[in-house]
């Protein structure tokens, strides 16, 4: 499903070149559950960020589907984003006038749901991460557990194959965390793919490969038994 | 992403902050208004000269000593040279140029005029019967100048409406006796009353026959000599015809100038275009900067939404889906305040004539439209620079924005 080959990316401060990726290739099958772990500053965020087609790798070729990322215009990676691969934040990135269910709806605008369709959609989803009572509800009026539902709900509602979340339960208290896993998983044995960022162990326990990311290479990628 | 779901997002933008958006609206609401104002003031103008003009006549030739030329203004003609128009130029003309229908000699001059202890300075015009037919002036009681008046220099006067009033009051002056700039009259004729044209009171005039006002001014000459052609189109020919016989009657110099009603009807509807444009051109400048308002809020709020811009480009939001929201925005902003600038302006030029009657105002259907397209233009032109910035944010570096 997906193919890494020499991935790098390196930022530019002035005239100093800093890189934060080198040379990744990795491969993702549907269906597989992945941990990515490493300290802090290795590169895990920037990698989840090229994988969710929000960055550019500085080198490398990336494919998606069959589809090489890199040729693709922004048009073409905007549509990629909004209908192949959910993208949950570790700050949740919800919009704070709309409420819960204006935000589940954000990426049907821009697939070309009608409005009137989409709450049809967006409804269904927040009822399944236990949000049925707080629809209405603006991002201020909800736990931080709640609001990484409502992001998971928005991340899903396009029917993506693949998932990334960066940290998502990192914010979270350990019961509102094991929620959040408890729903990814989920996701995953009906066929999702998903690839999280974690720092806690017990989190990566859960899923089925861990790749550990440090100085901006992999130094470890196994299945979990 | 539709057009209804980006005039909704951006309606809803612009509610979301409804102090700083009115504030913004405001500029644009001023600069449409005094936009819709001042034309309808400089058409008003435009209307209300052109009525009263083509009320005169637009068949009327008026003819005046001295040459004018187009490029040169008014030449005096040297002195001894002048041949100023006379009485019997005007019995040439009304005698031999069979084109136009009247020939009236005119003098002019202002004068007191008294009856018994009451006085008043007004307008004296000598002129012949047919000054009334010409000018559409006509008497309310008794008898205007007659041609016998005329030929035996009579002292008789018409007094115009005004006149009357202040010197007789409800008392009729006809047979009466008033001194015209200390010489004796008999008052024969009461004029109608008429009202207030181009800012002259067509009333605060009296009238005598032509020939007693040139000795009244001691002058031989005349003021102007009014003609007019029965038909508009004989006008061109009719110039021809009077230049012929006055170069003629004035040792073959053209000493005078034929001004038609028509051409000074188009000289000064040019002018006072002129006038309008000027007006709306500097209310327009007022719109400009309320169009620099906006900008300016615009780039304030596409700063303020760095991170829903990118929140919204993660989510799948194109480059031109972002753009439209706020280039949509600002044309809502301009639009809104264009349709609130139009109504208070209609409203206030509705309104004026009622309590300043001097100034009347024409609200014309092209000032709208053009007000309302230029608003909108405005938070287009205004929008784009913004809505770019916004647009071309790479979403990552939005998402960090704090
Ligand atoms: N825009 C940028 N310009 C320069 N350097 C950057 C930029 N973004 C990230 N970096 C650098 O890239 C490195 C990796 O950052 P990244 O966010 O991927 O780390 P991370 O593994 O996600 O860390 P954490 O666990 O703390 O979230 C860091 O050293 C960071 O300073
Ligand atoms: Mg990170």
């Amino acid at each position: 499903m997906i193919e890494l080959v020499n991935i790098t990316k390196t930022y530019r401060m002035g005239s100093m070149d800093i890189t934060v990726l080198t040379d990744i290739s990795l491969n993702v099958q549907r269906g597989e559950f992945i941990a990515v772990m490493g300290p802090s500053g290795s590169g895990k965020s920037t990698l989840m960020n090229i994988l969710g087609c929000l960055d550019r790798p500085t080198s490398g070729v990336y494919y998606f589907e069959t589809r090489e990322i890199s040729t693709l215009t922004d048009d073409e990676l905007a549509s990629v984003r909004n209908t192949k691969i959910g993208f949950v934040f570790q700050t949740f990135n919800l919009l704070p006038r709309f409420s819960a269910l204006k935000n589940v709806e954000v990426p049907l605008i821009y697939s070309g749901v009608p409005a009137r369709r989409r709450q049809e959609r967006a409804a269904p989803l927040l009822e399944k991460v236990g949000l049925k009572t707080r629809m209405q509800h603006k991002p201020t009026e909800l736990s931080g557990g709640q609001q990484q539902r409502v992001a998971i709900a928005r991340a899903l509602v396009n029917n993506p194959s693949l998932l990334l979340a960066d940290e998502p339960t990192g914010n979270l208290d350990s019961s509102s965390g094991e929620e959040i896993l408890k729903i990814l998983s989920e996701l995953n044995h009906q066929g999702v793919t998903i690839i999280l960022v974690t720092h806690d162990p017990e989190v990566a326990a859960q899923c089925n490969r861990i790749i550990n990311v440090k100085d901006g290479r992999i130094i470890n990628d196994q299945v979990n038994a | 992403m539709n057009f209804l779901e980006t005039f909704r997002v951006a309606f809803e933008a612009i509610l979301s902050n409804k102090v700083r958006s009115g504030l913004t609206m405001l500029g644009v609401i001023i600069g449409v208004m005094a936009v819709i104002l001042l034309v309808s003031i400089g058409e008003g103008a435009r209307t209300y000269i052109t009525k009263e003009l083509t009320g005169l006549g637009t068949n009327l030739l008026i003819i005046t000593s001295g040459k004018t030329t187009t490029s040169g203004g008014f030449h005096p003609p040297a002195a001894g040279t002048v041949r100023k128009l006379t009485y019997d130029d005007s019995l040439a003309l009304r005698r031999r140029a069979w084109l136009i229908s009247d020939a009236v000699p005119i003098v002019f001059g202002t004068g007191k005029i008294k009856y018994e202890n009451r006085g008043r300075d007004t307008s004296i015009i000598g002129t012949t019967n047919e000054f009334s037919r010409v000018r559409n002036l006509f008497v309310d009681s008794g008898a205007f100048i007659s041609q016998g008046d005329v030929d035996s220099k009579a002292k008789v006067v018409v007094l115009g409406r005004r006149v009357k009033d202040e010197l007789f009051g409800e008392e009729s002056p006809l047979g009466k006796i008033v001194r015209v700039a200390d010489a004796r009259y008999r008052v024969v004729g009461v004029m109608r009353k008429k009202g207030t044209s181009l800012g002259w009171d067509i009333d605060d005039v009296v009238f005598i026959p032509v020939t007693s006002g040139q000795e009244l001014f001691d002058t031989d000459g005349l003021f102007e000599i009014l003609a007019s052609t029965p038909r508009a189109e004989d006008v061109d020919r009719a110039i021809v015809q009077i230049k012929d016989l006055l170069i003629r009657r004035h040792a073959h110099k053209e000493d005078f100038t034929i001004q038609t009603q028509g051409a000074i009807l188009e000289t000064m509807g040019s002018i006072l275009g002129i006038l309008t444009a000027v007006l709306g051109g500097i209310a327009g400048i007022s719109l400009l900067v309320g169009g620099i308002g906006i900008m300016n809020i615009m780039l304030v709020s596409v700063r303020e939404r760095t991170r829903e811009i990118g929140i919204r480009k993660a989510l799948g939001a194109r480059n031109k889906d972002i753009m439209a929201q706020f280039i949509v925005e600002a044309i809502t902003l301009s639009g809104v305040g264009g349709v609130i600038g139009i109504f208070i302006g209609v409203s206030i030029a509705l309104v004026i004539p009622l309590f300043v009657t001097v100034l009347p105002t024409t609200v014309s259907a092209w000032s709208i439209v053009m007000a309302f397209t230029f608003s909108v233009a405005v938070g287009v032109f205004f929008g784009v620079y913004p809505a770019r910035k916004a647009a071309l944010q790479d979403p990552i570096q939005a998402l960090r924005y704090e």
